[in-house]
């Protein structure tokens, strides 16, 4: 029984232009992701990985194509709508983590909630969104470090509060750039387990980079990105997403 | 909610922003000094110059003045109708001031005037300035025993104490002269066959011993020219117990100020209450002729206004008519050179003045019609001039101080571009993240120009504390006393240049913050993450 359609898109090109020369990087990408499901894209570097993830995360558009998220066209939406949904429907995590170094984990685990909120409308809800950031700092195992800047936590600790940061909205889904590229194998474990666990108790979608072929292979969907394409690649529960192409 | 906590956080965290600020800072201090002292300057000023000349003055030029001034007052009074308050006349005649000095004349030319005491309090300050305390109540032409000005010793013993000091000592001297001319004809005699020529000389010589002795008045005027009683006045008046008709000088027509051996500022009196000065000016007839007038010192007149004091003399207007000659000798009218008004507080004084010129316009009548303003015109002018072009230096220098804060923002949002782009993946937009440094911007403003307020008016609070410092460590004077004629440097604190000199510094912090944070809003989300 597949699950429905959480983001589509259809026929995405993207090209980058420096003086006249053009460097295409996706020449005509499909994406259909699943409710719940970890969906991983591996590739060579420089294949346009990290581009077609800031497509579908709207942070930049596409030259032809359409993204769908839930049914509704994103890509071309009002600049509010776009910001509302990279605020609210989806969370985003950096390899390089990105955490704002002025801020202490806890604010910045706050931050998606702080900018989604009018001044007014935070205040009135400070103390439920402080205890559910508090919640998310204990679900990474960091509320012992809740005060501390980044600046003095390591990376896979910073890839924690980021994480607990892109969970803060409540999002349907989880855009991550090589989460674990910038950690030791046993480190990028720990936040795969992490992240894992937040499919199964969350009903997580996630849409994960990566170059690491162990972490594809244990992926419920694996995509191969290639000269500006995706190839599906067989990997355990990939069927139904082809039966439904099919269909 | 996240720019003011981000805004906040970058503040704490960026001092070199607070660097560029303490231009802004520097800025607003001294622009509130700058405003203080001239406005202090400028109100001390004011009040002098309205309280020295009365709201309108009408002046005579013919030397003989105005006849009949009653008539002139009924109908001034009918022009300007209730808003006429106070009003005077006198008399106002150039003259030469001459004092005996250790046997020398020193002369000065000053403006003498007549005046009536009680009437010309009501229209501009006199009596204030004077030094006695009782004079200081209501003026008066008597020489007193004592009590000038008990705060400057170099004037303890002026009043009549001086007066009869100064005659014994003349009276010693004078008898010693004698004694020494008698000794010498005794000596002649008894020499025998003495020539009258060397008689003469003895005489001569023993003269100039007395004058070289000490202050005595000789005629040091030719007399063809000089058409007074003087001379029968001197024969009558016991200088003991007797004074001339009394006269107020300003103080610097009869004093010197410098600084002694230690700094300090002394006063040098040539004259001072209970001395006899000589006053030489013209007659008022058709045929002018010269009068030479002996009068006592009876007090000083210092307003602090180095112009006033160092030309200024009063006597008593019915003395000066009568010196003169300005009593028609049929009627007994006296006649009058200036006519001073005062005027209801708010009324139109250029109003007033126009209505009286139209009444006695230039081709009919000698008269110049002035409000104090036009008197002091050109002094009030350069004084708001000077004010406005400081505001605008300085605030040029705050305009400058604003790129200070234009190149500093650029810089933080270089060094945050990676931040900008996390926010904006977090879903903030455009308008968000540059109100971020927009609000960055009015925070430096405010703490900026609010550093610079409270450091302005602690600077304006202990500004003579200040002064007195810097003297000390630099031993130059900063604040001249002999310069000003005020001992305190005055300072007024509008809270409107206040309000407005805040107001300017936070709009300019603002407006030097608005091109970085559109800078900060236009950039491209991806490319500010993938920023090294
Ligand atoms: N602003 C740009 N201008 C020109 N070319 C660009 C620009 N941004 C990316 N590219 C090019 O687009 C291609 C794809 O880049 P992208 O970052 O998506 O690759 P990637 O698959 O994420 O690689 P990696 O695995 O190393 O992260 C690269 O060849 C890169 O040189
Ligand atoms: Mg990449």
């Amino acid at each position: 029984m597949p699950t429905p359609l959480v983001l589509t898109a259809r026929g995405l090109t993207k090209s980058y232009h420096k003086d006249r020369i053009d460097v295409p990087v996706l020449r005509g990408v499909d994406v259909e992701v699943r409710q719940g499901l970890v969906t991983a894209l591996v590739g060579r570097s420089g294949s346009g990985k990290s581009t077609l993830m800031h497509l579908l995360a709207t942070l930049d558009r596409p030259d032809a194509g359409e993204i769908f998220f839930r049914g509704n066209r994103i890509d071309n939406a009002p600049r509010a709508v776009r910001d509302r949904y990279r605020n609210h429907e989806i969370g985003i995590i950096f390899q390089f983590y990105h955490l704002l170094p002025e801020l202490s984990a806890i604010e910045n685990v706050l931050a998606p909630a702080m900018i989604g909120q009018s001044v007014w409308g935070y205040f009135k809800s400070r103390s439920e969104n402080r205890r559910r950031a508090e919640a998310l700092l204990d679900r990474v195992g960091l509320l012992h470090r809740a005060k501390h800047r980044p600046g003095e936590m390591s990376g896979g600790e910073m890839q924690r509060v980021a994480i607990a940061r892109a969970l803060m909205t409540d999002p349907k889904m989880l855009l991550a750039d090589e989460p674990t590229g910038n950690l030791d194998t046993e480190t990028g474990q720990e936040i795969l387990r992490l992240l894992a666990d937040l499919k199964e108790t969350d009903n997580l979608t996630i849409l994960m980079i990566t170059h690491d072929d162990e972490i594809a292979a244990s992926a419920d969907v694996c995509w191969r990105m290639q000269d500006g394409q995706i190839h599906r690649g067989a990997v355990a529960d990939d069927a139904p997403a082809l039966a439904t192409q099919a269909a | 909610m996240y720019r003011w906590l981000l805004c906040f956080r970058y503040l704490k965290t960026r001092y070199i922003a607070l660097a560029s600020i303490i231009s802004v800072t520097l800025g607003v201090a001294t622009l509130i000094v700058v405003n203080s002292v001239m406005s202090g300057f400028s109100t001390e000023m004011h009040e002098r110059l309205h309280g020295l000349a009365s709201d309108v003055m009408i002046e005579c030029h013919a030397t003989g003045g105005m006849p009949d001034p009653d008539a002139h007052l009924r109908e001034i009074e009918r022009i300007c109708g209730p808003a006429l308050v106070g009003s005077s006349v006198s008399v106002s005649v150039p003259a030469m001031l001459g004092i005996d000095f250790r046997g020398q004349q020193i002369g000065r030319h000053v403006n003498l005037i007549g005046l009536d005491p009680t009437t010309y309090d009501n229209v501009s300050d006199f009596g204030k300035y004077l030094l006695h305390p009782e004079n200081k109540t209501s003026a008066s032409f008597q020489l007193r025993e004592s009590g000038y000005a008990p705060d400057r010793k170099q004037l303890a013993a002026a009043g009549w104490r001086h007066r009869r000091d100064r005659v014994t000592e003349e009276r010693r001297i004078e008898k010693l002269v004698a004694q020494e001319r008698e000794m010498m004809a005794e000596l002649r005699r008894k020499a025998g066959g003495q020539s009258d020529e060397s008689d003469e000389q003895a005489e001569a010589a023993a003269a100039a011993a007395a004058a070289a002795e000490g202050p005595s008045f000789g005629p040091s005027l030719s007399q063809e020219l000089i058409s007074g009683s003087s001379d029968q006045l001197v024969a009558a008046v016991d200088p003991m117990t007797e004074q001339f008709p009394g006269i107020i000088l300003g103080i610097s027509t009869c004093s010197v100020r410098h600084r002694d051996d230690s700094g300090e500022v002394a006063d040098h009196f040539y004259a001072q209450p209970g001395d006899d000065v000589r006053m030489i000016f013209p007659n008022a007839a058709g045929e002018t002729k010269v009068i030479n007038q002996k009068f006592t010192v009876v007090d000083l007149y210092e307003s602090g206004m180095s112009e006033y004091d160092s030309t200024f003399a009063f006597v008593r207007l019915d003395q000066l008519q009568e010196f003169r000659g300005m009593i028609d000798p049929q009627t007994g009218v006296r006649s009058v050179t200036t006519i001073q008004l005062k005027l209801a507080e708010g009324t139109d004084l250029n109003a007033i003045r126009d209505a009286l010129r139209h009444r006695f316009p230039p081709e009919l009548y000698a008269y110049n019609i002035q409000t104090w303003r036009d008197l002091q015109g050109p002094l009030l002018s350069a004084v708001r001039l000077e004010t406005t072009i400081l505001n605008i230096l300085l605030f040029l220098i705050i305009a400058v101080a604003g790129f200070g804060i234009l190149a500093t923002f650029f810089m933080i949002v270089v060094e945050k571009t990676r931040d900008i782009g996390t926010l904006k993946a977090l879903g903030a937009s455009g308008r968000g993240v540059s109100s971020i440094f927009m609000s960055y911007g009015l925070l430096l403003g405010f703490v900026g120009s609010g550093a610079g307020l409270v450091g302005g008016l602690l600077f304006v609070h202990y500004i003579n504390d200040i002064a007195r410092l810097l003297e000390m460590f630099t031993g130059q004077e900063v604040f001249d006393p002999t310069v000003y004629y005020f001992t305190e440097i005055p300072t007024i604190v509008h809270p409107f240049t206040l309000v407005w000199v805040m107001c300017g510094a936070i709009a300019i912090a603002v407006l030097a913050s608005v091109l970085p944070a559109m800078r900060a809003a236009r950039m491209h989300p991806v490319q500010a993450l993938r920023f090294e």
